[in-house]
């Protein structure tokens, strides 16, 4: 029997075991939104904006491992689903966007709503698709979630033109599917990991840095136990953090432009370096040249364009994160045998003194309240148990800083493209797929106003994402390049007066909004928060002087980091939020 | 130092801004593309011309490798190959330059095309320089147009450069 194109879709997806889409209707997907009028078993979450939706999928996807689908209309719908779809092309997020097309006919013609989305995407996705034949449907969308999610995963669009929508045509669903000119390499190089593993065995400062690859390709049980049998301390890149235990004695926290101390040190004194599932983004090498001078690398990761692009690299070695690290364990085990321990323990003395030079630390003494105080007391109050989503800027810093991720797909964050806005969308999608666990976005004042309007989307949906927006009435981290390096000049980084009263923006949506003014405010309100079964903004009125430290400044190398002055400047006085 | 790339790719809407978005979004260079079917009409070769140190093209060819239309990527700089070029020329020479228009197209084993009393088109092909001795030798004659197909490349038979 022939069914239409809308019904293909939806089918299709049923068979692809998606439950959940996110999306915003319109002219020309008015068809398969019939379809889910009386769809039961596939739920489509209405957002308030197709960034939203996008966002919402990128969570859902971080937060589960598979991708994430959004649908939207034409034109405007699919050119707001740029931003997001960006976000996930730069941190290798599975995704499949479904946007609807003005009818084939009419493509080209500057029709209503019409918007070469496939041409404006084709840089930001993994793979694009244009529909021209409803008999092509079922298997585009079978192959579009076989490149999302496999290889190093990333996002895919399919533009779906509305007569194909309605054009009729018998349902297959491939069992399989064969692209000749896709085949990701996933087994490592045997050689090379057997030569790695004797370098790791004959080296005096080795260092993992553990990537978003770890996370995306189920290998944090691997690198745990390579760390554990060669004693080989572990830092990790924003991307990284859950891949590895982050209160593991072992771990060194995060390393780059906001890592810390002991993390950018041991880059720096290293003389291996064991890179796993990450790019050598800027944020991590600092300047290159001055970058791990000491160093041989070894270089681990599913997609050789990311090996020797920014550094040097003496073994590379191509293949899924998962399965090179079950070689190289293995290897390790049967060939070589060191006494791991005794050998590790000058470099382990040195890290440590490292650590105790400068620990990861704040002005706990302070009256006013500190943003690093409210995610320390977050960590604890939900001892490190919730999913954690952030936007982008020192709230992303300070939540990457001082909240321990022991597992991963606990830590939802822009680190790519560092898009604010991100975290409250990636939070409801998160709460979605995992509607019992604590959900939590940390955000900023400015950041949360790049969304604010899935606030609707939570609310109708019962999903009860907690809001910690820590608000210091500026666009913190410009301002702190401002204060550091453009002499104060806060030239439109001053919100002040501006910022709205988010207490009242919660009740406006019926949710639920708590405000901290004061430094004993913070723990009962975060209590009460995490109490509610609502969605929960809370406004915790920070210090608006606080920087993210340490800091390596653009351009220097990672370990030329800038501390807080002892001497205190005086205090500025600016008005707070009532 | 200059490369000769030469790509198979799937014969789909799309494919040459994809290969072409590639370079201009990365800053790489295209000194010149050509494309055509093979043998097989759901696939194209692309020979590209491109230009950069060996880090550079070694991350050009894994980019083109990466890209999911892209069936195979031989960089053709590395092995025996054959390369060639075809350009049409109209030229429009005085009365008495004719001859010698007309002998350095018999010397560069070019073909005229075209003629009328007051042009000659001329096609010629061949390797780079020998298109560019050509094109100089002419020049004084008075070009009037200029087309080059860009450079197309094949691997030789059974010798490959160790």
């Amino acid at each position: 029997m022939k069914i239409t194109g809308s019904e293909i879709l939806i089918e299709s997806l049923k068979k692809e075991g998606i439950k959940h889409m996110f999306g915003y209707p319109g002219g020309v997907v008015l068809n398969i939104f019939d379809l889910l009028h009386d769809e039961k078993e596939l739920q489509l979450i209405l957002t308030r904006h197709e960034q939203g939706a996008v966002h919402a999928a990128d969570g859902y996807a971080r937060a589960t491992g598979k991708a994430g689908v959004a649908l939207v209309t034409s034109g405007p719908g699919a050119t707001n689903t740029v931003t997001g779809i960006a976000t996930a092309a730069m941190d290798s997020i599975p995704l499949v966007v479904i946007s609807g097309q003005v009818p084939t006919m009419l493509i080209g013609n500057d029709a209503f709503q019409e918007a070469d989305i496939v041409g404006i995407t084709r840089p930001c996705t993994k793979y694009n698709f244009l529909v021209k034949d409803v008999e092509d449907l079922a298997r585009t969308i079978k192959e579009a979630f076989h490149i999302a999610n496999t290889g190093r995963p990333g996002p895919v669009l399919i533009d779906l033109p509305k007569d194909v929508t309605t054009s009729k045509a018998e349902f297959h669903w491939p069992d399989s599917v064969k692209i000749r000119s896709y085949n990701p390499t996933y087994e490592g190089n045997k050689y090379m990991i057997t030569q790695a593993a004797h370098m790791i065995a004959k080296a005096k400062k080795p260092l993992i840095i553990a990537g978003g690859g770890v996370i995306s390709s189920g290998a944090a049980e691997e690198l745990t136990e390579l760390a554990e049998i060669t004693q080989v301390p572990v830092t990790m890149t924003l991307m990284g953090l859950g891949g590895f235990p982050g209160t593991h004695k072992l771990s060194l926290g995060m390393l780059g432009m906001h890592g810390t101390y002991y993390a950018n040190r041991s880059v720096q004194d290293s003389d291996l370096l064991i890179a796993i599932g990450m790019r050598f983004d800027d944020r991590v090498t600092g300047k290159i040249d001055a970058f791990a001078p000491n160093a041989k690398i070894i270089h681990i990761d599913i997609d050789p364009t990311s090996i020797r692009k920014n550094v040097r690299v003496d073994v590379p070695i191509v293949g899924d994160v998962k399965r090179v690290l079950t070689v190289m364990n293995k290897v390790i085990r049967d060939e070589v045998k060191e006494p791991w321990e005794e050998m590790r323990k000058a470099w382990a003395r040195q890290i440590a003194a490292w650590k105790k030079e400068r620990p990861m630390t704040y002005d706990h003494e302070a009256d006013i309240i500190k943003p690093q105080y409210v995610v320390e007391k977050i960590y604890e109050l939900t001892k490190g148990d919730a999913i954690i989503a952030t936007e982008v800027g020192q709230n992303q810093m300070w939540a990457a800083q001082f909240y321990q991720y022991d597992k991963p797909r606990t830590w939802l964050s822009s680190g790519g493209l560092g898009t604010m806005g991100y975290g409250f969308p990636a939070a409801i999608g998160a709460q979605l797929a995992f509607p019992n666990r604590l959900v939590i976005d940390i955000a900023g004042d400015g950041s949360i106003q790049m969304n604010i309007q899935e606030l609707a989307t939570a609310v109708i949906n019962k999903l009860p994402v907690k809001v910690a927006i820590l608000n210091n009435r500026f666009l913190g981290m410009v301002r702190q390049w401002q204060e550091l390096f453009y002499q104060e000049r806060y030239s439109h980084t001053k919100l002040d007066e501006t910022v709205p009263d988010f207490v009242k923006i919660a009740e406006a949506y019926n949710a639920v909004g708590l405000r901290a003014a004061k430094k004993s405010e913070v723990v009962p309100v975060l209590k009460e928060a995490f109490s509610i079964k609502r969605p929960v903004f809370m406004d915790f009125v920070i210090d608006w002087q606080e920087k993210v430290y340490p800091m390596v400044p653009a351009g220097a190398a990672i370990d030329h980091m800038l501390f807080p002055e002892e001497k205190k400047k005086p205090e500025k006085k600016l008005r707070a939020v009532k | 130092m200059r490369h000769t790339i030469s790509v198979l790719v799937e014969n789909k809407f799309g494919v040459l801004s994809r290969i072409s978005g590639l370079f201009s979004g990365r800053g790489y260079n295209i000194e010149s593309l050509s494309v055509g079917e093979t043998i097989d009409p759901k696939v194209s070769v692309m020979t590209i011309v491109t230009s950069g140190d060996d880090w550079i093209v070694e991350q050009i060819t894994k980019q083109l490798n990466k890209l999911i239309d892209v069936i195979k990527v031989v960089d053709m700089t590395e092995l025996d190959h054959v390369e060639r070029e075809m350009v049409m020329i109209k030229v429009s020479p005085r009365q008495e330059d004719k001859a010698e228009v007309l002998r350095l197209a018999e010397i560069f084993r070019g073909r005229i095309v075209d003629s009328s009393s007051k042009a000659y088109t001329i096609e010629v092909t061949g390797e780079e320089k020998k298109i560019a001795a050509f094109v100089e030798l002419l020049r004084p004659m008075g070009i009037k147009e200029f087309v080059r197909t860009g450079k197309i490349a094949i691997a030789r038979e059974g010798i490959k450069k160790s």
